[in-house]
């Protein structure tokens, strides 16, 4: 093994790659780019899609109440909706979204609220619909007001005091620091982000350098030289790897840059929590921490793609081979996103999830440092294996010269 | 010298099994000698010379180029030799000029022994014009004065070409032929493959005629006439 060898070849794939509009827009562009219109854009047509259900007035139905007809008319006063007349097919409306929620009154609701008996309403939506859930929120917010100014008559009635039935009032207070709060979206994402990136800034040159190489006929050429092929397989990983490290460090640069846009974009058209989401903020210690676990993961990847794309003839069929590949990191990358997935001594050892989970931690100011160190000696033993491999395919001519 | 013992190279191939590629080929080429391979498509010509150029290893036999065994010292064996084919193509990014500095790096060459043997093999084959422009631009016959400058950045004692002259026009098929002479002109040991009778007869010192991965016969251009009793080949 050559040092110098490994620099040389190094130094011209890198400047190879340079020239190479593909692997920029892979490595650079990408990054860049993509998160700003994700980040920036997705909030936006967010934002704007809440708004616009926010503006609309929602048609509303009433079902029963003509022996209430005074709370009837109350209802029909509510601000910013559409009353229509009632229908049997209410369900139907709702789920075909002809009608964004409808309530339903019992059989002499006025009365039993004068007698004291109790009563049952219901208010119909689509769950989960936006636009139902607002005109759901309208009814929820009449009755609730109805129901208290009861309460508040009846007390009155019996010369009790309101503070009978709230003896107390309840305040929460966030006392948590601002990183670990504001930064609750942006940074359960962004280990998601690093890795993704790491494993697509990657995928280009690591086919570019193996199939893509036998596929131009410059393998055998340079098989030809004087260089050994150890070398030779680590001055491409290594710049394998510097693209995949490139592409995840412009990621959080972008997505740094992106979220303080999109905070501060955002912050008068939303509520403070929900703008909070938006904002990141790491200090940089946790930043190099997560980078130094990192760092294997693109040592992993790197090695990995090089080692599959080598078995492919061409760049297609690297890209058939690399495409289930994705999946397989997706989906730890996407499971440390679930809620309740927390980190523990077994996880620690799951690859790709394991630094996820850990930097989702770190980025919130929260240290295991036992834990740490077993998913940085673990995360060196899965790249040190890939890396072997790929090592070991090189030599191999029946993959080299794959017929 | 190149000296081959006994080469064979076997594939294991999923449907038809063990494959002999090449199957005992001896021969030996002396400095300023050219020795041809004659052969039709797949009569073991590549890979035979894919193994003087260690590029595949021999299953048995062995073989030396410039005194290097290619199984003990791969590593010195190719910085003795040259190899060119129409298979080894550019690097389509590089400049001709990065493109042979390159090479000449890997075979150890310092930065100023490197600019002074690039100049010397710009001027030489008349690549000036286009040294500074990236491969991918090139016409075949650019291309082909690039991958002899290659070949010649670290003035290997031994030359293999393999079908060099193959899909190539008249003009870079000259020029190419022009350059095996010049090797043996100034020495070199060459061999050289072709299924190209002419070629060969025009060319070689000594014939090898390989089919089915044997060396079915093999001396010079009037030998194997005699043999066959025949005024050409």
């Amino acid at each position: 093994m050559s040092a110098r060898n490994i620099g040389i070849v190094y130094r011209k794939e890198l400047m190879d790659s340079l020239r190479d509009r593909r692997t920029l827009i892979s490595t650079i562009v990408m990054p860049l780019l993509l998160i700003p219109v994700m980040t920036i854009g997705f909030g936006s047509f967010a934002i704007s899609m809440v708004k616009k259900a926010q503006q609309e007035t929602p048609r509303v139905m009433v079902l029963g109440g003509e022996d209430s007809p005074k709370i009837l008319a109350a209802i029909q006063r509510i601000p910013g909706t559409q009353f229509v007349p009632p229908a049997d097919d209410y369900a139907r409306q709702i789920s075909n979204k002809v009608i964004r929620a409808a309530v339903r009154l019992p059989a002499g609701f006025a009365a039993a609220l004068q007698s004291g008996e109790p009563a049952h309403v219901e208010i119909y939506v689509y769950e989960g619909e936006l636009k139902s859930e607002i005109a759901g929120q309208k009814l929820r917010a009449f009755f609730d007001d109805l129901r208290q100014r009861t309460i508040e008559s009846r007390l009155a009635e019996r010369n009790l005091s309101p503070g009978l039935l709230r003896p107390f009032d309840v305040a929460k207070k966030n006392v948590a620091p601002e990183e670990k709060v504001g930064a609750a979206l942006t940074s359960s994402l962004l280990p998601y982000m690093v890795i993704l990136m790491c494993l697509t800034g990657a995928m280009y040159p690591a086919m570019d350098l193996t199939a893509g190489e036998k596929e131009r006929g410059t393998m055998e050429t340079i098989l030809t030289s004087r260089v050994s092929r150890i070398d030779l397989v680590l001055g491409k990983f290594l710049l394998v790897l510097t693209a995949s490290i490139a592409t995840a460090l412009l990621a959080v640069i972008s997505m740094g840059a992106s979220s303080r846009m999109a905070a501060k974009m955002f912050a008068g058209e939303i509520p403070g929590a929900a703008a909070a989401q938006f904002k990141l903020s790491i200090n940089p210690s946790a930043l190099v921490a997560v980078f130094m676990l990192v760092i294997p993961v693109g040592v992993l990847f790197s090695s990995a793609l090089l080692a599959v794309s080598l078995f492919a003839k061409t760049y297609k069929e690297a890209q058939s081979y690399i495409s289930p590949l994705m999946i397989v990191v997706i989906v730890p990358a996407v499971a440390s996103l679930m809620p309740g997935v927390d980190l523990n001594w077994r996880l620690a050892l799951v690859p790709i999830l394991n630094v996820s989970l850990v930097s989702k931690e770190i980025f919130t100011g929260t240290y295991h440092w036992s834990l740490i160190a077993a998913i940085f000696a673990s995360s060196c033993v899965y790249a040190g294996i890939a890396l072997a491999a790929a090592v070991h395919l090189f030599q191999r001519e029946d993959v080299l010269f794959r017929a | 010298m190149i000296e081959a013992r006994s080469l064979t190279k076997i594939f294991q191939d999923k449907k038809r099994g063990a494959v002999r590629a090449v199957d005992g080929v001896s021969f030996r080429c002396e400095p300023g000698r050219i020795y041809g391979l004659l052969g039709a498509n797949g009569a073991g010509k590549t890979t035979t010379l894919r193994m003087l150029a260690t590029i595949l290893s021999p299953t048995s036999g062995g073989a030396s180029v410039a005194g290097f065994d290619v199984v003990a010292e791969p590593e010195k064996a190719r910085a003795s030799l040259g190899f060119l084919s129409t298979a080894t193509a550019l690097y389509g990014r590089l400049t001709a000029r990065e493109f042979i500095e390159y090479f000449g790096r890997l075979h150890g060459l310092g930065e100023d022994l490197l600019r002074e043997r690039v100049e010397a093999l710009l001027t030489r084959l008349e690549m000036r014009e286009f040294s500074d422009r990236r491969c991918d631009t090139f016409s075949t016959g650019m291309k082909q004065k690039t991958s002899i400058a290659r070949v010649l950045v670290h003035d290997p004692p031994v030359m293999i070409f393999d079908e060099p002259t193959t899909g190539l026009d008249v003009m870079t098929a000259r020029t190419i032929v022009s350059f095996i002479r010049e090797c043996r002109e100034r020495g070199k040991t060459v061999i050289f493959s072709t299924h190209v009778m002419t070629e060969a007869e025009k060319l070689c010192d000594r014939i090898g005629i390989i089919h089915g991965g044997r060396l079915l016969a093999e001396g010079t251009l009037e030998d194997l006439r005699a043999r066959q009793g025949l005024h050409d080949l």
